[in-house]
């Protein structure tokens, strides 16, 4: 594949539709499910713990985990499509 | 061997370890001393970063809280996790891309002003000296509980030992002890959390332990525990007496004020590109992660455990715990567990006869037999420090759970002291009073700033202890590191047209309202009836930054534009691979290269 020209403009427009997207995510998966939307989320169960607190407890930060990784791999893709040397 | 033989070989060796490793990482110039020259792989630093990370209060402390907040403990979960996104997408890749030493290099340079780099000095080490306290003081509560050492005579310990591998090694050195304390805490953390999993639910892993059945019953863990507390007069553990608007705030507080933490963001400087720093952020969450969810998990295990075994025990008074016990069962009765016996005289649990019926019970506020609570004082700490004798482990579990504590506040303290240490020597000395100090002159001070760093921290740690404030304060760092340290950083990168003019402002806004409401609150005798909008000090922090952010943005925009060299240097960290020297914006330091 012809390595494409670098495009600045571009790589950073990606990069922020990027964090964006990603941040809403965190927002929902701790803010959101643990606590504004604890209540409601409690009548569903995972294994034997109500599932709002089980995202305040254990759910958010898995997500956490799982959010850094996915950036760092869609960076990687955004950074050849821009022709971004990293 | 006995337990205390096996906590004195287990501290002496791995304390042999730090310095063998201190030994072997010499610093020998300033980029060494400061970022380890750069070259730290992305894991090792994930480790390392996940050490400097959990302190004494993570490891001691955390799960002990959790236990007794239930819900509410999920500010604290989710705060200190959800804070390394933030860093991850907005603040670690494009401040390695920078390429300086430190975050008032950054603030001082992107903000071209020798005043703002000032402010961001004054936040930085009021954040770390907060912070440090509390560690030297772990130190020292680890030393006199275990090892019969007298608390000052531990902390002079510790400090001896950080004060060898920071002052030898400087970043270099701390980074590769970090990763060795990390071996050590994180094994000392989850070996009796495994145990204690077993014993209640059947299954060996905690966090799948945390969603079983109670083990030979059909009833979950978290049911039976709700249960068992609304039976003795106390909240439901899945519920919790703050607003929603405070456990929001206070997650909010504590998420920011990680991503602002200065000893947290200068881990990132010592990988090779900003595509390390990415990687580097997920490695360090994973290996937080691993005690994170380990400890709300070990938290409901120990409050169902501890009522089970102690609620309704008959108290052995005695020496002879042996004989008693046995008569106690004799005579049909349940004598209280040896492991409390044991702990009673650490002072961290005691027992006081409310009803004179030789029997202990726990109860809640509102006990529905109107029964006393008996178990005065309770340690939350015994949570933690407890549970190896708890689930009947061998001694040398015991011994390796302070050395677990241990290696946790020394990682920590060593890590602030960096941050202490290079905030003297280099963001004042050479980037602010001196600028033509050569690199070896640097390097002389540095060490001597660390060296001095440490003295302080001691001293801190042995005064502080007096003055019991230490609890306090925390929320001081946090705060402030949300208030004042994130939205300078932030706008710095994500927003060109963000000024000198506004930067200052941001940063004071953040420190005096944060500094005055939280003072108001924990020392000047304010009640929570007046808190604004609900929220406690603990979670003002980041009200505030809310209001810092506002007021940068609202003075940058009625000022001048920053210059052209400031933009073009903006330009150049967001994009990976193009930083190239600005002149101006450099303040006589070029920024160094990525690997």
């Amino acid at each position: 594949m012809p390595k494409p020209t670098p495009d600045p403009r571009g790589y950073w427009a990606a990069t922020l539709r990027l964090t964006v997207g990603l941040l809403l995510v965190w927002f929902l998966a701790s803010y959101g499910a643990g606590i504004l939307f604890r209540d409601w989320l409690d009548q569903f169960a995972i294994g034997g713990a109500p599932l709002g607190f089980w995202f305040a407890q254990q759910g958010a930060i898995y997500v956490f985990v799982a959010l850094i990784f996915i950036y760092c791999w869609a960076m990687a893709r955004i950074e050849r499509k821009y022709g971004i040397e990293a | 061997m006995d337990a205390q033989a096996w906590t004195y070989a287990w501290v002496f060796s791995t304390f042999a370890l730090y310095i063998g490793i201190a030994i072997w990482s010499r610093a020998a110039s300033t980029d060494d001393f400061y970022v380890a020259g750069h070259h730290v792989h992305p894991t090792i630093n994930g480790m390392a970063t996940a050490a400097d990370w959990m302190s004494a209060a993570s490891f001691l402390s955390m799960a002990g809280l959790i236990a007794f907040l239930g819900y509410g403990g999920s500010v604290y979960l989710m705060g200190w996790t959800g804070g390394y996104v933030l860093l991850a997408l907005l603040l670690a890749p494009f401040l390695r891309e920078f390429g300086k030493f430190t975050v008032p290099d950054f603030v001082g340079d992107r903000y071209y002003s020798d005043v703002a780099r000032v402010v961001a000095v004054i936040a930085a080490l009021f954040v770390s000296f907060t912070y440090i306290a509390g560690q030297m003081k772990g130190v020292g509560v680890a030393f006199s509980g275990f090892l019969g050492i007298p608390f000052e005579w531990g902390i002079v310990i510790g400090m001896v030992i950080v004060l060898f591998y920071a002052v030898l090694g400087g970043m270099k050195g701390i980074t590769y002890t970090q990763v060795a304390q990390y071996c050590v805490l994180i094994f000392a953390y989850t070996v009796p959390a495994v145990f204690i999993s077993l014993i209640i639910t059947g299954n060996p892993i905690p966090q799948l332990g945390f969603i079983a059945n109670v083990a030979g019953e059909d009833v979950s863990m978290l049911d039976k525990l709700n249960q068992v507390l609304t039976d003795l007069g106390f909240l439901e553990y899945t519920s919790s007496r703050m607003s929603m608007i405070d456990i929001f705030a206070i997650t909010g507080a504590l998420m920011f004020g990680t991503a602002g933490l200065p000893h947290v963001i200068i881990r990132f400087f010592t990988v090779p590109s900003a595509k390390a720093a990415r990687l580097s952020a997920g490695w360090a969450l994973v290996f937080i992660a691993i005690l994170y969810t380990t400890a709300p998990a070990v938290g409901a295990f120990a409050r169902l455990n501890f009522i089970a075994e102690v609620d309704g025990a008959t108290y052995v008074a005695g020496a002879d715990y042996a004989a008693e016990a046995a008569a106690i069962e004799a005579a049909g009765g349940r004598p209280i567990p040896q492991w409390f016996k044991s702990w009673e005289a650490t002072g961290l649990l005691g027992f006081e006869d409310q009803n004179g019926d030789g029997r202990i019970q726990i109860r809640g506020p509102e006990a529905p037999d109107g029964l006393k609570d008996e178990v005065v004082p309770l340690n939350r700490d015994i949570f933690v420090l407890a549970n190896p004798e708890i689930a009947q482990l061998p001694g040398w579990v015991i011994g390796l759970v302070v050395a677990g504590g241990l290696a946790a506040a020394l990682s920590t303290a060593a890590g602030l002291l960096m941050v202490i240490s290079s905030a003297v020597s280099h963001d004042l000395g050479r980037r602010t009073f001196f600028t033509d100090m050569t690199d070896t002159t640097e390097l002389l001070i540095a060490r001597f700033a660390a060296a001095g760093a440490v003295l302080a921290a001691g001293l801190l740690g042995i005064y502080s202890a007096q003055l019991g404030f230490v609890a306090q304060v925390v929320a001081f760092a946090f705060g402030l590191a949300a208030a004042s340290l994130f939205p300078v950083i932030f706008l710095g990168i994500f927003w060109k047209r963000m000024n000198k003019e506004g930067a200052i402002a941001a940063m004071l806004t953040g420190l005096v309202t944060t500094f005055g409401y939280i003072y108001y609150f924990k020392f000047a005798g304010g009640t929570p009836d007046q808190w604004l909008w609900g929220v406690s000090p603990e979670g003002i922090g980041f009200v505030f930054m809310g209001l810092s952010l506002a007021i940068g943005i609202a003075v940058a925009l009625v000022t001048k534009a920053p210059p052209q060299e400031v933009q073009d240097l903006v330009e150049d960290i967001r994009i990976p691979g193009t930083r190239r020297p600005h002149g101006l914006a450099e303040g006589g330091m070029a920024p160094l290269p990525s690997h």
